[in-house]
């Protein structure tokens, strides 16, 4: 097992954002992580990579206890997040934003800009490694944030909503890029609203509603769960005839 | 063991200056509470007032407490004029930008006054100035009280303005969703403006307050501004109450500090809460959580 | 141009100063532009490369000035000795303000209270403590002698400035090539993401501090030497903070000779408004106020913005629409 989630429960003030969560992800997997706006994947994300404490349950990564790990050496351990609003370091180019990356493993200046440059070029930024990062598009800036997260050699990414924002033109795009980092060796955690993405990148999706895990299976049996298809659309929902989940 | 007849004179002492601090903290914190910006020129423009009742006396032979309704207006307009034309327009927004500019307004000022007045400390007698009111522990210095009750008086006007005025209401709305407020139609860029006004006609009050038994000079301005934050901090920022309570907390600490370490290693008690609090309950007294 | 070479360039170029200048003022001025520009230098690793404002940095250069003056008071120690141990103290200093403040998470305007806040209570024991000479402070006797890092003519001066000025460039030019360089620019700009990529933020941020300290306490025992007199004001004053921070800013922040640039820029201005206005104490500082508002508001990247900002409009020009 990459990732090992064990009863993980979150409260803040008076709301319960994370209820006694479990699961586990594969080595080599892609797992969706999914539900409606507010149901705690973000949580969820800040929980396993160390930005946060929960305040119960464990979370294993390859083995090891990282529960109560600061996120840099979560990090430094290959597990590593993107951020749902993307932070580039804005004084930066896409170049040396993606060697900051690379040097987790790599002491040497030009050899984290080498393979900035690489990364760059599986990412799609190849041509714009000198550009200023805070001038890139939405597009832009999510590769950006794929790339440096992927600069660090992970063994497994937490990529959260590296699609939103994008046009379908976009999306298509990128969907390619996602399915050759798994092949390169890398575990996928992602949190997506994107449902076209979700059901053609993951093998299995998990489904969180206000805190709460509800649903597992592959994508095509979670769209079909009716306390998931409620869980998005409100209650009586499921009853329609032709109720499904798609991108409407 | 120290004895009563010196240590509450001490305290007694050091609330009443504590209750001009509070009046100084609470247009620095109202300043924060609204505009989200640490006024590193609070200080200067506090000598900057003190200056105003010192000349209105001097040349005018305006008595410092009457002075309170010149004052009052004059910095108002001055901490209008400055967070509309200099402070909002020169920093972009930008949270680093405002503490640049800021402390940019202070060395100017503070230097302008050098530069004018020279650093001679200039003090005003008034008639009362001598007399005392005794409390059977102590004797109270009649400027002190007058201090004392007026900071107290200003600090209660201003809560009842900000809490039952339509002023008060849209300053409280800009604090809390900038927005939204834009959204309902009211203007941003004044009511900033008028805030910080108001924050600074706190100093011309605390400045007539304060002059009768103090003294102005350029300098005084850095010391008061670290002042000045440590309570608001301590106090939590944004809070009145706190500004209140911090300002009496450090009025006291600062009084039986120079009581027991003499007047400069005094004040490093004060310092010292600063960077405590500062370390350990940035949201100090009263403040609420980031 | 790598900016190795420039260094070399601009060194060589300050090089045969003394023998260009044939009179004492402009020695002095050279060196006070040099001097400045070196605590801007300082000020600069904190402020910006790391992105951490102090408005307190007096304090690391008083430790620096009045280490170096009590060891060669109280404890007859060679001042270029004092210089490099003034040194220590000096990031040790740092390291205190640094582990205390980053430790608890201080940041933007609250990290640049606590840094002024140390700075007063330093000066506050320097203006109490019989060792600092209270506040009186301390004077240096004079005994010129190159050994003694006591110089009988400007020139002397002139070339420790000059290596303490390659120096600073030298450290400013190995974080920018360094891996060290890289986490704090990116500290700088967002710590989330910094930390998500494996970068402990505490730990870069107290190197920078400490870095930063060290080289302002080197500076304040150059004043100490240059001046052979130190005082609770002048060591731990706002002056001295204020200094550190505006050549950077009007230079460029988190350039390589942004500080120096804005230093010679601060000194000529000066210069002609003494000549123009007549010096009166404040005057000047006047006008260091109103260039610091007026640079924030029209060019926060400093001098060198300007030549960032024609590139990149020239960038804008070329690329399609």
């Amino acid at each position: 097992m990459m990732l090992s989630v064990r009863g993980v429960a979150k409260k803040f003030g008076g709301l319960q954002a994370v209820a006694d969560v479990s699961f586990a992800i594969g080595v080599g997997e892609i797992v969706a992580l999914i539900g409606p706006n507010g149901a705690g994947k973000t949580t969820m994300f800040s929980l396993i990579a160390g930005f946060i404490a929960p305040d119960s349950g464990t979370i294993e990564f390859d083995g090891a206890d990282i529960t109560a790990l600061a996120p840099h050496r979560i990090a430094a351990r290959g597990l590593v997040r993107t951020f749902q609003t993307a932070q580039p370091f804005a004084r930066l180019t896409v170049a040396r934003n993606i060697a900051v990356g690379a040097h987790l493993h790599l002491v040497s200046r030009a050899a984290a800009l080498r393979h900035a440059a690489e990364i760059a070029e599986r990412v799609g930024l190849g041509k714009l490694l000198d550009q200023p990062a805070s001038e890139l598009t939405v597009a832009g800036r999510k590769r950006l944030e794929l790339a440096r997260a992927l600069a660090t050699r992970p063994r497994l990414l937490l990529l959260d909503e590296v699609m939103a924002g994008l046009n379908p033109a976009e999306i298509d795009a990128i969907v390619p890029v996602i399915f050759a980092i798994r092949d390169s060796g890398v575990t996928l955690l992602l949190t997506e609203h994107v449902m076209r993405a979700v059901m053609r990148l993951s093998d299995r999706a998990l489904v969180l509603n206000e805190g709460r895990l509800i649903a597992a299976g592959t994508p095509q049996q979670v769209a079909a769960d009716p306390a998931v298809i409620e869980a998005y659309l409100g209650r009586g929902a499921a009853r329609q005839p032709d109720a499904a989940l798609t991108d409407g | 063991m120290v004895e009563a007849a010196i240590i509450v004179p001490a305290i007694l002492n050091g609330l009443t200056t504590g209750a001009v601090y509070a009046l100084v903290a609470v247009g620095l914190t109202l300043i924060y509470g609204v505009l989200h910006i640490i006024n590193f020129a609070h200080g200067a423009l506090l000598m900057v007032a003190l200056y105003g009742v010192y000349f209105l006396h001097a040349l005018g032979g305006v008595d410092p407490y009457l002075a309170l309704p010149i004052m009052i207006p004059a910095m108002f307009a001055l901490g209008y004029g400055l967070q509309r034309f200099v402070i909002g327009r020169a920093s972009h927004g930008k949270d680093e930008n405002v503490m640049l500019v800021t402390l940019g307004l202070a060395i100017v000022i503070e230097n302008l006054a050098l530069y004018l007045w020279s650093s001679d400390t200039r003090t005003i007698d008034t008639p009362y100035g001598f007399s005392t009111v005794d409390f059977g522990v102590a004797l109270i210095a009649v400027p002190k009280l007058i201090a004392f009750a007026g900071a107290l008086l200003l600090t209660l006007a201003l809560w009842a303005l900000m809490r039952w005025t339509d002023l008060g209401k849209a300053i409280r709305a800009v604090a809390k969703e900038r927005r939204g407020a834009a959204l309902v139609g009211i203007d941003i860029e004044h009511l900033y403006a008028m805030s910080f006004g108001i924050g600074i006609a706190c100093l011309g009050a605390a400045a007539c307050l304060l002059l009768p038994s103090y003294y102005a000079s350029p300098h005084i301005g850095s010391a008061f501004v670290l002042i000045a934050f440590t309570i608001v901090v301590l106090g939590g920022m944004g809070s009145f109450v706190g500004a209140l309570v911090g300002g009496l907390i450090i009025g006291v600490t600062e009084s039986v500090g120079g009581l027991f370490l003499g007047d400069s290693l005094g004040q490093l008690g004060v310092f010292l809460i600063f960077i405590a609090v500062l370390l350990f309950r940035p949201t100090g007294l009263f403040g609420q959580k980031a | 141009m790598k900016s190795g070479a420039a260094i070399l360039i601009v060194l060589a170029a300050l090089l045969p100063v003394p023998w260009l200048v044939h009179s004492d003022f402009w020695l002095n001025f050279a060196v006070l532009a040099l001097y400045y520009g070196f605590l801007g230098q300082s000020w600069n690793i904190l402020g910006g490369f790391g992105g951490q404002f102090s408005f307190g940095h007096a304090a690391f250069f008083g430790t620096g000035a009045y280490a170096a003056a009590v060891l060669q008071l109280r404890f007859g120690v060679n001042p270029w000795l004092a210089l490099v141990l003034a040194g220590v103290a000096g990031a040790a200093m740092g390291a205190i303000v640094g582990a205390l403040s980053f430790r608890y998470g201080l940041r933007g305007s609250y990290f640049a209270l606590v840094t002024l806040a140390f700075a007063e209570v330093l000066r506050i024991l320097a203006d109490s403590l019989g060792f600092t000479g209270a506040g009186v402070g301390l004077q240096i006797p004079l005994h010129q002698s190159a050994a003694n890092f006591q110089f009988a003519t400007k020139t002397g001066f002139y070339f420790t400035i000059l290596g303490l000025t390659a120096l600073g460039l030298g450290v400013v030019w190995a974080i920018e090539h360094s891996r060290f360089g890289a986490r704090l620019a990116a500290v700088r700009d967002s710590e989330e993401a910094a930390q998500a990529l494996g970068v402990d933020v505490f730990r870069t941020k107290l190197i920078a501090i400490t870095l930063s300290a060290a080289l302002m306490a080197l500076g304040g025992t150059f004043y100490l030497q240059y001046f052979l007199f130190i005082d609770p004001d002048i060591a731990f004053g706002p002056q001295v903070s204020i200094a550190a921070l505006l050549a950077p800013i009007v230079g460029g922040l988190g350039t390589l000779f942004g500080p120096l640039l804005g230093a010679v820029a601060l000194q000529l201005l000066n210069e002609i408004s003494e000549s123009a206005i007549g010096s009166a104490p404040g005057l000047n500082l006047v006008l260091y106020g109103v260039i610091l508002i007026l640079i924030i508001a029209f060019l926060p990247e400093g001098i060198f913005g300007l030549a960032r900002l024609r590139t990149r409009l020239r960038g804008v020009m070329r690329r399609p629409a």
